[in-house]
């Protein structure tokens, strides 16, 4: 039973953020169809979830819910703000109730409570006037349908009759009906039993049962079909759109088997047709079928014949769609629910098998058979493979993340009076699930910054040439080895002057000192840096950018600012694909060994240089600061006569480490630094090798940081004090 | 008139009791009194039993004495409620879920 609890609970909580984002959408296109049916159909599969799990406080809210869309997707009433934000509200409180059950309390606490009799009296009153004289409906779990029946023609109209052998298949009708329940509402079921024979007859076994029904439902005739696919050769099923011609209804009535009269009565009874219409109708109807052999009458073979003759493009076409809707279905069903931290000791694992293995290969190379050599080979690509699809296994795509924020975007601008709209590229980019947990609470901080100080309000926006409606994007893309997330306002850019007097003031930076653009972008992730003059609800209360790049530098990334005056600021969050393991390029310094991360690596050269006044080479034509790993770790002892150069490149920034050898690719399975290293510049981590021996991993970021400043410094151009140590420059990359 | 004769059924209601149970029920039917179906064990039912329920009405009307279902399990109105079969089995003590009646739950 807790199984399917949480089971119910996760779904839910998938349909309830189905829901809400319908109705985010809703706000912007209020008469779409398509979304009021999908927020209906959302609400009301929570509304059947909750009763399979017998959670009866779910089902009591979700109903007043249903029935408020119900009556929108019925056109009685109209989607406004008002009507959304209540709708919000509700979904909001649909999640906390869903919280409830997940906790295991019979019934919400006395507050939850009180917000969702107020919520529901707010429904009921508000948007349910009509029925709201009703007694309240008792809900039964299986019918959870909304309204009654309305008579009308907006419902599909589905005409069934089950073949004799079905339920000796093991199929029974029921089944298949109550899963078309699960699509839409079934308004209104008429249960024929004419093929019934007499008693002496009737097999007990056999199925004589037909159903002709009335079903609301946004679902597509495809899908409908495909409730009955798995009797599909054992029943006859004719569907007929919402909206059909009264034709359609009696070409239905003729092509049944039942009496033709009988039938009639049974359409005006469950409301596909008035008795005026039937009349009609079937008065046309009368005069040819005098005269030909009466079509009520033909074997049920030519009228199956008769009716695909009539539209064999809608059959085809119907044919095409039921096969995609199938593989969609299929893929579903491929689909399996995983617990996180089983993965995770799968990719421990795949990782101490990753060191393993680069044990067995050194012993192999010592050894130098070479039958066991080529083994291992073969072994070390699986392990590889392994690895490869191990940490697949975690990637996850960021979009989810990203979507949550429409809800945020819409609630804060609220908030501050101002309209923007929130624009989403790159949802499917794909990076590890632990990277996108920990990183929802940065950029929350930096869309909510975005919100409140980069976007102007509307009229200093009108000022400005700017349509009102301010934009926000949120951008993903992967860019060698790491994902770069951005967000990016068109609003009014950093004010650097505001922000370099204000750390002026604070002391962050002493008078007189002159910094890069770029620098005194950074300055605004200081501790307590804070330019906001009117401290607000959301930000400007000094803390939160630091937070965000420490939280950011906690995940080996880095955040990049790009400001244009008057035209937005874009942030740029680069990120590792995954913690776990990487591809790395083993190096040689001295008697340590040292590795770059492979997807870092451009190339590699022999240095050739002949003074030590510089550390530059001459990379055909580019001019190319290094690095001496010897000097940068202080390792003692002579050069070797060759030395090599490992052109690294990051984030579109060039530089070569100087090593003495190179050693090769290298699986690195990361094992983090303890708290004593926080503070070392240039090393990321640390991996063990085969040998069992450390090598440390070479942060080339920092890398290629400290090559370039201190070619800056040592250029004879205006020098400068040393700057901030945080405030580490990178030329300006705008 | 003689008084009605009781048929209660405490198996499952499913195909695989189908059988054994319409012989009962046209046995039953066969001494030409009024039938009173006591369903109140029936924990389960499926469309072959709801079968056997309308064929019970059916020949009971044809043999001019009726057939009423005079206890329901949950599981039986259930699916006489889905079917919408309610009203037109008419047995007064099927109350249709959807109208609320505690007594029955």
């Amino acid at each position: 039973m807790d199984e399917l609890l949480a089971v119910f609970a996760q779904e839910a909580r998938e349909q309830v953020a189905a829901m809400e984002a319908g109705l985010l959408q809703l706000e912007d296109n209020p008469a779409d169809h398509d979304l009021i049916n999908g927020i209906f159909r959302a609400a009301h599969t929570v509304k059947g979830g909750a009763g399979t799990v017998e959670c009866t406080f779910i089902v009591d809210f979700t109903h007043a819910v249903e029935g408020v869309l119900s009556r929108m997707r019925d056109s009685e009433i109209q989607a406004n703000g008002d009507l959304v934000a209540l709708l919000l509200a509700c979904s909001d409180h649909m999640a906390s109730l869903i919280g409830v059950l997940e906790a295991g309390q019979e019934a919400p606490p006395d507050d939850l409570a009180l917000e969702g009799r107020d919520l529901k009296h707010r429904l009921e009153t508000d948007w349910l006037g009509a029925t709201a004289g009703h007694p309240a409906e008792k809900i039964d779990p299986v019918h959870a349908s909304g309204g009654g029946p309305v008579a009308g023609s907006d419902c599909w109209h589905i005409s069934l009759r089950f073949g004799q052998n079905v339920l000796k298949s093991g199929m029974d009708p029921l089944n298949f009906l109550r899963y078309l329940a699960t699509l839409g509402s079934i308004d209104s079921l008429e249960t024929l039993s004419d093929a019934m024979p007499p008693a002496a007859e009737m097999d007990p076994e056999n199925c004589y049962l037909g159903f002709e029904i009335r079903f609301r439902s946004g679902a597509g005739k495809a899908e409908i079909e495909q409730v009955f696919d798995f009797v599909r050769d054992e029943c006859e099923l004719r569907i007929l759109p919402p909206n059909s011609r009264v034709n359609d209804y009696i070409e239905l009535i003729a092509a049944l088997p039942e009496d033709p009269l009988r039938l009639g009565e049974i359409l005006v009874r469950i409301g596909a047709l008035t008795q005026a219409e039937l009349d009609e109708g079937l008065t046309l109807q009368a005069a040819p079928a005098d005269t030909e052999a009466a079509p009520a009458h033909l074997p049920l073979g030519e009228i199956l014949v008769e009716q695909k003759l009539v539209q064999p493009e809608v059959v085809e076409a119907a044919a095409a769609k039921q096969k995609q809707v199938a593989d969609k279905k299929a893929a579903e069903a491929r689909l399996i629910r995983i617990q996180a931290d089983k993965l995770d000791r799968l990719i421990d694992l795949v990782g101490e098998l990753v060191i393993a293995g680069s044990a067995v290969n050194l012993l192999a190379s010592k050894a130098g058979l070479s039958d066991l050599g080529e083994a291992t080979e073969v072994v070390s690509r699986l392990v590889e493979n392994i690895r490869d699809q191990a940490l697949a296994l975690r990637m996850v795509q960021i979009g989810e993340t990203f979507g949550r924020f429409q809800r945020v975007v819409r609630d804060v601008s609220r908030e501050l009076g101002k309209d923007i709209e929130l624009v989403i590229q790159g949802g499917e980019t794909e990076l590890d699930k632990s990277v996108v947990e920990k990183i929802g609470d940065p950029l929350m901080h930096l869309v909510r910054n975005a919100m409140d100080h980069g976007v102007e309000s509307a009229e200093a926006r009108l000022a400005a040439g700017k349509s009102a409606r301010g934009r926000l994007l949120l951008n993903a893309f992967h860019d060698s080895g790491s994902i770069v997330i951005e967000v990016a306002d068109d609003g009014g850019g950093l004010n650097r002057e505001r922000i370099l007097k204000k750390a002026q003031e604070k002391g962050l930076v002493p008078p007189g000192q002159t910094l890069t653009d770029n620098e005194i972008n950074h300055l605004i992730f200081e501790p307590g840096f804070s330019t906001a003059d009117q401290v607000s609800n959301l930000s400007g209360r000094g803390v939160g950018m630091d937070v965000v790049k420490r939280n950011i530098t906690a995940l080996r990334g880095r955040v990049d600012i790009e400001s244009e005056p008057g035209l937005g600021t874009r942030f740029a969050i680069r990120l590792p694909l995954t913690l776990a393991i990487i591809d790395g390029f083993l190096v040689g310094a001295g008697r340590a060994a040292y590795v770059v991360p492979l997807d870092a690596v451009v190339e590699c050269l022999e240095l050739q240089i002949d003074s030590d006044a510089r550390n530059v080479i001459n990379l055909r034509g580019e001019v190319l600061p290094f690095i001496r790993l010897r000097d940068l770790f202080g390792i003692e002892g002579p050069r070797p006569v060759r030395e090599n150069v490992v052109v690294v490149k990051i984030a579109g920034q060039k530089a070569g480490l100087v090593v003495d050898q190179l050693l090769g690719e290298f699986q690195t399975v990361i094992k983090p630094l303890g708290a004593l290293f926080r503070n070392l510049r240039g090393i990321g981590g640390s991996t063990i090798l085969g040998s069992g021996e450390v090598a440390l991993i070479l942060d080339v970021q920092a890398l290629v940081q400290i090559a370039s400043r201190t070619e800056e410094q040592r250029r004879p151009a205006p020098a400068r004090p040393d700057a901030l140590p945080a405030l580490a420059a990178s030329p300006a990359s705008h | 008139m003689p008084a009605p004769l009781r048929l209660t059924f405490t198996d499952d209601m499913t195909i695989y009791n189908a059988a054994a149970q319409k012989a009962q029920l046209l046995e039953a039917l066969d001494a030409g009194q009024d039938l009173e179906i006591d369903l109140s064990l029936v924990a389960e039912i499926d469309t072959a039993g709801f079968q056997l329920l309308l064929l019970a009405k059916r020949e009971a009307s044809t043999r001019g004495c009726a057939a009423r279902i005079v206890a329901h399990s949950p599981a039986v109105r259930e699916v006489i409620d889905f079917y919408r079969m309610a009203a037109h089995f008419g047995d007064p003590l099927i109350i249709s879920a959807r109208e609320g009646e505690p007594q029955h739950g």
